[in-house]
């Protein structure tokens, strides 16, 4: 296959200087096939993630916002290739993930974890705390008494003590679950850590605390993170920069802070209004979204966001918008990108 | 001076286990008004279900209500009343509506039987004439193509859908109650903003009172008037809204807020986390419950329970505002 990896449409880079890339994907494809019948044929592709170029450079954190479904988490995932990717590239610190296998895939993989949300179905009832996190280090052969010892210092290091070690996942609460899912994945001193709605299940008093933690053990571990998250508040709370997802595909990627003082598509300026927040009688331009997100199984043409976008022009159903950069390194896929939602028209195109 | 709607006073639910009675909900009063809404906002632990159950009075063995609670429903005390009362009063005068719409509808029956059988069960009224009626709910709660849909099964419907559809069957038989448990955590925020925006509609076209039960105090902003703090079986503070949110008087309400990034917020500036967890109803501490995991703990709240204080025009359970208003207090250290 050949992809043209070097002339990325968007330069996203930390001015003149060469940026320090340790994740970078390639117009990444991961459909899965829809089987129908008795003699389950495929039917139809159903495509999660659609032509993905993502850079997340060293010591950053990317965060991946969108509704359910909209393949965020698959994202996640394929880039650790947890799943298998259809087609596209992804490179690991200058490694072509896709070519490894075998022992190299394996080496890899230490540098790479994930943190899931449902602390409950990813951590096996009948193995204690201290086999749990100490899983990865005996999979890449650490002999058992220094196992032992990084353990009880992982431990220590998410907030939990070194008796935790001794007990099950069932004697925790949900928050002190998901600190023994990040000592899992901090034990074998990882680059890189997706980490894949790790707060959507806790009490708000419980999130918070998981979020500083995040925060600290990023500067202390050196860590990069891809933080997939629906909420946006928290996604643009803990990430540098965001990308906002829509049926397989980003839409916007901006920075934090640039894409809430400047949002440019229109998914994204609905998502903003759509976001409940703790403020009562907050003035602002609500705009309600109709319908659903259609099925990913048979997308609408061109634009992906036109059948529910409240600007859509005949243009949009024929052409399908690239993400194209509005200055700022701020990259929107949209052929009216920055056209407030207020009812007036946008320009004819 | 009106009467209000609803008057719950002194609601003690709890489960009947080996190790005794358990409590869920402590000792809770509120009230709301004709047309009026209530948001009991808490988190997992706090016992808001369980108030929105019992206010139904659907508490089954092992739980119970204690002796003692009154739940006033429009003159009537629902304790008293006899399961068949009962039933003529829930989904007729009270309608419920429940976080996951897909295991509340029945997968078996279209959704149209299912709003017509609600009608029917509490109106005299003919299939043909409850059919029609299912198709004005079903219009009425912004479902397009309502009389195609309503030959729709539940599966063939999306989540806001079905949640839609679980509106159309609790307002069928015009309630002057609309209990709405967790009512959008399932739903994606866009769909989420439609079904807000809908029951804000319809509570103004109808005049419905409304008891929001949620976690989310971004919800509490967009939907209610008067809001209760649950935390750990009570209520710790109660009020009108705005005030409540601009100058919270209980320091859990304080932490609470204080703990949600707002959009805009940033890494650089920590949040405010409230340590420790949730305690379980088997160890809640003496006194105040909220004391081991307050920053402004002092030796009263060690000692005696405090009791909801006015604070106008709030009320809060806290030793600070004895005087009416909170002063001002640092930690002390717990001896």
């Amino acid at each position: 296959m050949t992809l043209d990896v070097g002339t990325s449409r968007l330069d996203l880079g930390t001015g003149g200087e060469p940026a320090d890339v340790l994740l970078k994907t390639r117009g990444l494809k991961k459909h899965f096939p829809v089987r129908k019948g008795i003699l389950r044929r495929t039917v139809g592709q159903l495509q999660a993630v659609d032509g993905v170029d993502l850079d997340i450079f060293r010591g950053e954190t990317v965060g991946l916002v969108g509704e359910s479904g909209c393949g965020k988490s698959t994202l996640g995932r394929t880039v650790l290739r947890l799943l298998e990717p259809t087609a596209g590239e992804i490179e690991f610190d200058g490694v072509d993930v896709r070519r490894l296998g075998g022992s190299d895939l394996k080496a890899m993989r230490r540098h790479m974890q994930i943190v899931f949300q449902d602390s409950v179905g990813s951590l096996d009832p009948r193995m204690k705390v201290s086999d749990l996190v100490g899983e990865g280090l005996r999979i890449h052969g650490l002999e058992s008494k220094r196992r032992d010892e990084a353990v009880v210092d992982v431990l220590e290091r998410v907030g939990l003590s070194a008796e935790a070690a001794n007990r099950y996942p069932h004697q925790f609460s949900g928050g002190q679950r998901q600190r023994i899912g990040l000592a899992r994945a901090l034990v074998l001193r990882p680059k890189f850590i997706v980490a894949d709605e790790p707060v959507s299940a806790l009490d708000v008093s419980i999130q918070s605390q998981v979020l500083n933690l995040l925060v600290e053990l990023k500067q202390e571990f050196n860590l990069t993170y891809l933080f997939v998250a629906h909420d946006l508040a928290v996604v643009g709370y803990i990430s540098d920069r965001v990308a906002v997802m829509y049926l397989g595909k980003i839409v916007e990627l901006a920075t934090s802070e640039e894409l809430f003082r400047r949002p440019l598509h229109p998914y994204t300026m609905a998502l903003l209004s759509a976001n409940p927040e703790p403020v009562p009688g907050r003035k602002r331009q609500r705009v309600v979204l109709s319908g659903d997100v259609p099925s990913p199984i048979n997308p609408p043409s061109g634009c992906r966001f036109r059948t529910r976008c409240p600007i859509a022009q005949p243009i949009c159903a024929e052409v399908e918008p690239l993400l194209e950069d509005h200055g700022e390194s701020h990259g929107a896929a949209c052929h009216f990108a920055g056209t407030p939602l207020d009812g007036t028209r946008p320009p004819a195109a | 001076m009106t009467v209000p709607l609803l008057t719950v006073e002194n609601l003690r639910t709890g489960f009947d286990t080996r190790d005794g009675f358990l409590r869920a909900v402590d000792g809770i009063d509120f009230q709301i008004e004709q047309g009026g809404t209530l948001a009991i906002v808490g988190e997992s632990g706090s016992g808001k279900s369980v108030t929105a159950l019992s206010v139904m009075r659907l508490i089954d063995r092992p739980g119970r209500i204690a002796e003692g609670t009154r739940i006033l429903f429009d003159g009537r005390d629902l304790i008293r009343l006899e399961e068949a009362e009962l039933e003529r009063i829930r989904g007729n005068e009270i309608s419920m509506i429940f976080q996951e719409p897909m295991t509340s509808l029945n997968p078996v029956f279209t959704v149209g039987d299912q709003i017509a059988e609600a009608v029917q069960l509490h109106q005299q009224v003919g299939a043909d004439e409850a059919m029609e009626r299912a198709v004005e709910m079903m219009e009425l709660v912004g479902i397009p193509s309502p009389a195609q849909r309503v030959r729709d099964y539940p599966h063939q419907l999306s989540g806001g859908m079905r949640q839609r559809v679980m509106i159309a069957m609790a307002l069928s038989c015009n309630p002057k109650l609309l209990i709405a448990d967790e009512p959008t955590t399932a739903l994606d925020v866009t769909v989420q903003a439609q079904i807000l925006e809908l029951m804000k509609e319809l509570r103004e076209r109808l005049g419905m009172a409304i008891l929001l039960i949620t976690h989310d105090l971004g919800v509490v902003a967009e939907m209610v008037d008067e809001v209760a703090v649950m935390y750990a079986g009570r209520i710790v503070e109660r009020g009108p809204v705005a005030e409540i949110f601009a100058s919270p008087q209980h320091p859990y309400t304080e932490a609470l807020l204080d703990s949600i990034p707002l959009l805009g917020m940033r890494y650089s500036q920590p949040l405010k986390a409230i340590r420790g967890v949730v305690p379980s109803p088997l160890e809640w501490p003496q006194a105040c419950r909220f004391a081991p995991r307050c920053d402004y703990t002092f030796a009263k709240c060690l000692a005696e329970d405090p009791p909801l204080l006015p604070v106008p025009p709030q009320e809060s359970a806290c030793w600070l505002c004895e005087n009416g208003r909170r002063v001002p207090r640092e930690a002390e250290a717990i001896a």
